[in-house]
């Protein structure tokens, strides 16, 4: 695995990431990984206790840790949200409008790539997770 | 038709540069091709059988004439000096470069033009009404909605991975010419009984290996939540779709599992979630879209008469020329499908006549049909006798439109890898065949549509008649298949039996149109006589 | 025979291994039988070629004819446009392919 890029100003947290199942049986677990397959919205009650999320994409193709993430973020959660495995530096933008504000990619990203990757976008169409204008809003202020 | 502001010049720029980066780090060798791949079919870029090919989306098929010079002019810089209009109203370069390709999406921005999510598992083309805001019925001029969808769909961060392609149509009459419900989405904007304008989602039809009409999962829709209903739609698709098949991971496949009513009991509930969310556009946007559409300045009191002496003429008018919502008016159809031609295939010499054409003719606009075809929607009938004679000129004036003539043929084996057999070829010689025999007008509408493979790019489904190319042993082979509509009525064509050769599916379609002659009553359609009689006195033909 | 083909990686051209280099006319194609995978994922990493795979063949007249009808149009072109085919002048090359 490779180095783990992170935007947040706080300590990241020390624990180990548990399955879901695991999570919503384990009263003192602070840190979970969704799987593809999980319903995120079983986290749902326990967002308080929640510091940190991983989100796994064991293949890039494999959407769903998008609306995951998107769904974490319009539930309230302020923790950390990290996109883990097959993550390319081509996914990141679209990714951090959906809440990821940590990425632990399995191949080390370029990081000339990485600052291109979020500084290519001076505008975007829609409202997402993150605090981005729409370009509709824009329009009409 | 819609206008670039500031703000879509800075996405379709940056997308130019996105991908010119991304071309480079595969040239040198930074993305393998699994990593490129999906990068690249976001932009239109396949690996296709003999080079390169390059889809560009004509949204909801309409361009000017400045972009049609600028595809024209790509044909000749960049490719073999022509194009292939296809079933979703996109054109396709069959001989591009990789090293080409960013120069390709530059000359494409400088006209408002892009390649942008036209493959790939995303949101692609949003497709409409061909005749839309030339047309009487319908109740308003689907193509605003399309545009607001194209903006909410490019580049839209949580749904660009998703289980596999996406398709949306938007249509606003009860006659369906978009083929709406064979879509993933198709939408029709409906009148209620208050006078009021809303949205009808019709959610999980598709063609391909298992075709299926659309249920609709929500009659109305208001219009100021249609992104909302359209969000919530895509977002029960992306979590549930399924991932593990390729040929099971549309969302047909989806609505179908899970049944109609629990998708949309899902989709409902996700929508009342994000309607809290606050990711519909403010209205005043549609307005502001809406105010791109307006009718052009239509001549008052244009004259209705035609002088039809010249008899190839008039068949022109007859057949061609579609019923205008303005007195004086008409929609113009340009046949892409020349007897004995290549379906939808038009050179840059075409390419720039039409453009010309719609400068004089038709207030500078063109549409792309999913049929193939280009129309000129709005022309004086005082101005159809110069344009048929142009069109003539060219090659481009065959009297054909929805007849036996009137071929929806995928490119097949001839360009495609993932086709078993040639349909072009077999377009040609049927075309040809009708032509011999004289029977193309006394037929009448006869909508025959071929795949050369199951992923029935061709539409072969929704075909009065249908021909499937498949591979028999490493040799090509035609089933034939009868009663497909994709309009209000559809319907999904049945198979008759044993396929065919080349030739033996020649002669099969022939048969069918004699059998068709033969038992049709009071000016049936070759459609309206199969639905009657059924498939027994075809097969009996067919099969002896 | 075994023929190794893929693409050019910047034009796109369909292409077939010779033995040591990469050619746009199957012709030149050599039997590759035994060798496919390890001469594919060389030149693959080495960029002189995009996507290979290996086809089947057979001796024509001396010369490699790719089993699959598919793979004669790749290494010909589109039957419907000669013009635009490696042999445009040939009048029988539509048997070769079909």
């Amino acid at each position: 695995m490779a180095e783990t890029l992170r935007y947040r100003d706080d300590q990241p947290v020390d624990h180990p990431a548990v399955t879901v199942d695991a999570f919503v049986d384990q009263s003192n677990a602070q840190a979970v990984r969704i799987e593809p397959g999980d319903d995120t919205r079983e986290l749902l009650p326990h967002l308080q206790r929640l510091a940190l999320v991983e989100v796994n994409f064991p293949a890039f193709g494999d959407g769903r840790g998008y609306s995951s993430a998107r769904m974490l973020r319009e539930a309230g959660y302020e923790g950390e949200l990290r996109a883990v495995g097959d993550v390319l530096v081509d996914q990141l933008a679209y990714m951090r409008r959906c809440g990821f504000d940590a990425f632990e990619p399995d191949q080390q990203f370029d990081m000339d790539d990485v600052k291109a990757a979020f500084e290519r976008w001076p505008e975007v169409y829609q409202n997402a997770a993150d605090d981005r204008t729409p370009i509709w809003t824009k329009r009409h202020p | 038709m819609y206008k670039y502001d500031q703000y879509d010049q800075a996405m379709v720029d940056a997308r130019v540069e996105e991908f010119r980066d991304q071309a480079r780090r595969r040239l040198e060798g930074k993305l393998t091709e699994d990593q490129f791949k999906p990068l690249r079919l976001m932009n239109g870029l396949y690996l296709q059988l003999h080079a390169y090919m390059l889809r560009v989306a004509i949204p909801y098929g309409t361009l000017n004439s400045q972009q049609m010079h600028a595809l024209a002019d790509i044909a000749d810089k960049y490719d073999r000096g022509y194009g292939h209009f296809t079933t979703r109203q996109n054109i396709q370069y069959n001989w591009i470069k990789l090293e080409d390709a960013g120069d390709i999406l530059a000359d494409l921005a400088k006209v408002e033009m892009h390649a942008i999510q036209t493959s790939g598992n995303c949101i692609r083309n949003i497709s409409s009404d061909h005749f839309a805001g030339a047309t009487a019925d319908e109740v308003v001029d689907p193509r605003p909605y399309a545009e607001l969808l194209r903006q909410w769909s490019s580049f839209h961060p949580e749904f660009s991975y998703l289980p596999r392609k996406f398709k949306i149509a938007v249509i606003a009459s009860d006659t369906d010419r978009a083929a709406m419900r064979l879509h993933d989405i198709g939408i029709q904007i409906v009148e209620n009984d208050a006078g009021e304008l809303g949205a009808a989602f019709y959610v999980g039809g598709g063609m391909g290996r298992t075709p299926m009409i659309a249920p609709c999962i929500n009659p109305f829709v208001p219009l100021d939540r249609l992104v909302t209903y359209a969000e919530a739609c895509l977002r029960v698709y992306n979590r549930y779709g399924r991932r593990d098949n390729k040929y099971k991971a549309r969302i047909k496949i989806l609505v179908h599992e899970m049944g109609a009513e629990e998708y949309t009991r899902q989709v409902e509930a996700e929508y009342a979630h994000l309607l809290e969310e606050g990711v519909e556009p403010p209205f005043a946007e549609l307005e502001r879209i809406r105010t791109y559409f307006e009718d052009p300045l239509f001549e008052a009191g244009a004259g209705e008469e035609i002088d039809r002496s010249d008899p190839d003429f008039a068949v022109w008018v007859d057949r061609n020329t579609v019923a205008h919502k303005e007195t004086g008016y008409v929609s113009a159809v340009i046949s892409l499908k020349p007897v004995g031609g290549i379906p939808g295939d038009a050179t840059a010499e075409q390419m720039r006549l039409m453009a010309d054409l719609a400068k004089d003719y038709s207030f500078d606009e063109l549409r792309v049909m999913h049929t193939q075809n280009i129309v000129l929607p709005h022309v004086r009938k005082a101005d159809l006798h110069a344009l048929w004679t142009a069109l003539d000129e060219a090659g481009l004036g065959s009297p054909n439109l929805d007849t036996v003539e009137d071929i929806i043929a995928c490119p097949g084996l001839d360009y495609c890898s993932l086709a078993n057999a040639r349909s072009i070829p077999i377009a040609q010689r049927i075309s040809e065949r009708f032509a011999a025999n004289g029977k193309t007008g006394t037929l009448g509408e006869l909508k025959l549509k071929i795949s050369g493979c199951i992923n029935a790019c061709g539409h072969h489904h929704a075909g009065h008649i249908g021909i499937l190319g498949v591979d028999r042993k490493g040799v090509e082979n035609y089933q034939l298949l009868l009663g497909g509509s994709e309009a209000q009525d559809a319907s999904l064509a049945k198979i008759t039996g044993p396929g065919f050769s080349e030739d033996g599916i020649v002669d099969a379609v022939e048969t069918v149109t004699t059998v068709f002659e033969r038992e049709r009553q009071d000016g049936e359609r070759f459609l309206d006589t199969y639905r009657r009689i059924g498939m027994n006195p075809f097969k009996e033909a067919l099969y002896g | 025979m075994r023929l190794l083909t893929g693409n050019d990686l910047k034009t796109g051209a369909v292409t077939w291994w010779t033995g040591s280099d990469w050619s746009i006319h199957v012709e030149d194609a050599a039997d590759v039988a035994g060798s496919e995978d390890e001469i594919a994922r060389r030149e693959e990493a080495a960029r002189r070629v995009n996507s290979p795979y290996a086809v089947d063949a057979e001796l024509q007249d001396g010369s490699p004819r790719p089993s699959h009808i598919k793979e004669r149009v790749r290494a010909l072109g589109p039957t419907v446009r000669p013009d635009l085919t490696l042999k445009p002048a040939d009048p029988e090359i539509g048997n070769w392919v079909i």
